[in-house]
């Protein structure tokens, strides 16, 4: 095989596993987990918001807030 | 000013503290010298006629300290933050995290010593000297064994978007710094590269636009994955396009370098393989825009309360406007109209100030109270005014760079009917002169907001610990 058709094939390749990227993300069957992830930034917040409230009365929640 | 923190894992903050701080201090000189070069091409005399205050000396001095001192050190910040955040476990390496901040402000005093001493290797953006360069590939290979040392020891299964863009920019600049940066010494401060010719040329712009590439995008937008979502107190609007924008933008962006070599002695196929490579980039590029101004879709009400948020979309804005330019810019027939002309500084700079600067200051404001144990910055009406400061800065700075540069593009093709130019390039000179003031002027109100936002830190920084409250919804 010379070098060029090697080259091909190896974008083919790269091209075929981009496609498998994109099935595997918009499968149906990892939405729930995905959004999980995307929720999960925000998980040591609520822990410690739940721990702030009970001992200090200032509401957490406002626009201009920096957790 | 205190070194507690309230979360149940004993998270290594300092580091990022460390960094925060010098991100407003790089982020005043860096556009303070941007400035005074700026003046510089309007009033020659402003060298005051010695050799260390030229203009071929400072330029590159402004270049790296805007790119390697604020936005390097903006990425040291949030990747060492949002690393440890959301792995929910402390920097991986101990002593090493801080050897990475003083080993890159070594690096950076180096480069403000040298750089006017005149020592530079002339390769752009990579000008620093062998010697400085074996130092930030220590530093470099330092940052990636913490970076991915606290990925590995996370206490979460998956591995959160952002870093993955960080990963990926620390990993491919040091193979491009390494890469690039080869050479034969041949005294303390004077090397040659080991590269000659065309291929000298290749290497550089492979270097020099995947580092647009990896640290100013791929970087920046580890950033936006982060603090976007957090400041608008929603999760990130598409997560299976933040994998798909990742791939693609990977794959894609490290073929685009010859567009920066067109029509020279590169071979023309590459230049046609780049200015191809750079139109798909678009697509990509496009999405990750999206997909982070759509995560504030049903909360766009914030916008008129939040200026920090207000920062972080603009900044997306700013991405959209110049990845459409930039693509644009780099086919043949119209790079052959913007090449050389002050259109490429007008497009980098709506990268530079609007992408990287904007989504770079929302997320130090983000920063400061959350690590100086604030709960919020000391003025919010301050972030404001730092906000109308620096966008109105940048628009009148690309639209000065915009109007001054196709003019020159077509004062410089111009032929009279028997074929000899109609201008000389003086002429075009003369014609900049009023953007070059303009652009002048949007530099200053650049430095003033941040001036105006290191006052704004340390005034957050110094108050008694909690005593900034966040303030009530209306």
């Amino acid at each position: 095989m010379d070098y060029g058709t090697l080259r091909g094939l190896v974008a083919l390749l790269i091209l075929a596993l981009f496609v498998i990227i994109v099935m595997w993300s918009y499968s149906k069957k990892r939405s729930a987990a995905f959004d999980d992830i995307a929720n999960s930034i925000f998980e040591e917040d609520e822990l410690n918001k739940q721990t702030k409230q009970s001992h200090i009365d200032t509401n957490n929640k406002q626009e201009t807030n920096n957790v | 000013m205190t070194t507690s923190n309230t979360s149940a894992v004993d998270y290594n903050f300092d580091v990022v503290r460390q960094f925060t701080v010098m991100t407003v201090i790089w982020g005043i000189v860096g556009t303070l010298v941007g400035v005074l070069i700026a003046g510089q091409l309007i009033w020659p005399a402003l060298n005051f006629d010695t050799p260390w205050l030229t203009y071929s000396r400072l330029r590159p001095l402004h270049t790296n300290a805007v790119i390697f001192a604020f936005g390097t050190s903006a990425l040291f910040a949030s990747s060492y933050y949002i690393v440890q955040r959301t792995c929910q476990t402390r920097l991986f390496g101990g002593k090493l995290a801080a050897f990475t901040f003083w080993g890159w402000q070594a690096v950076i005093v180096a480069a403000v010593i040298t750089l006017p001493l005149g020592y530079t290797s002339t390769k752009e953006y990579a000008e620093l000297e062998w010697p400085i360069d074996i130092l930030i590939a220590v530093v470099w290979i330092c940052y990636a064994i913490v970076f991915f040392g606290t990925l590995i020891k996370r206490k979460v299964s998956h591995i959160y978007v952002a870093n993955w863009f960080f990963g990926a920019f620390i990993l491919v600049i040091a193979v491009l710094h390494i890469g690039n940066s080869m050479a034969i010494p041949i005294s303390a401060m004077k090397s040659y590269s080991i590269y000659s010719g065309a291929i000298d040329a290749m290497m550089q712009w492979w270097y020099g636009h995947n580092a647009v590439g990896f640290l100013l995008t791929a970087g920046f937008l580890g950033m936006m994955y982060y603090f976007v979502p957090k400041q608008a107190e929603r999760p990130v609007y598409s997560y299976r396009l933040s994998i798909v924008h990742f791939w693609a933008l990977i794959s894609l962006y490290i073929w685009a370098g010859p567009h920066h070599l067109h029509y020279t002695a590169l071979p023309d196929w590459v230049q046609t393989v780049g200015m191809t490579m750079s139109i798909v980039l678009f697509l990509p590029s496009w999405g990750g825009m999206i997909n982070g101004i759509m995560t504030l879709s049903g909360a766009w009400h914030k916008l008129r309360t939040d200026p920090i948020l207000r920062f972080l979309i603009v900044s997306l804005s700013f991405y959209g406007m110049s990845t459409f330019e930039g693509p644009m810019m780099a086919i043949k027939s119209v790079n052959a109209l913007s090449h050389y002309t002050d259109w490429t500084i007008g497009h980098v700079h709506s990268g530079a100030l609007g992408w990287v600067a904007m989504i770079s200051i929302g997320a130090m404001y983000h920063l400061i109270p959350v690590l100086f144990n604030q709960g919020r910055m000391f003025s919010i009406r301050l972030i404001n005014v730092h906000f109308w400061l620096h966008t109105s800065g940048v628009v009148l700075y690309i639209v000065a760079m915009w109007i001054s540069g196709v003019m020159q593009g077509l004062m410089w093709r111009a032929v009279n009917s028997d074929g000899t130019l109609t201008y000389s390039f003086v002429e075009s000179l003369t014609a900049s002169y009023p953007f070059y003031f303009m652009r002048f002027i949007g530099g200053i109100l650049v430095v003033a907001g941040f001036i105006l936002m290191a006052y704004n830190m340390f005034k957050t920084i110094y108050a008694k610990d909690g005593s900034l409250k966040p303030i009530e919804a209306e």
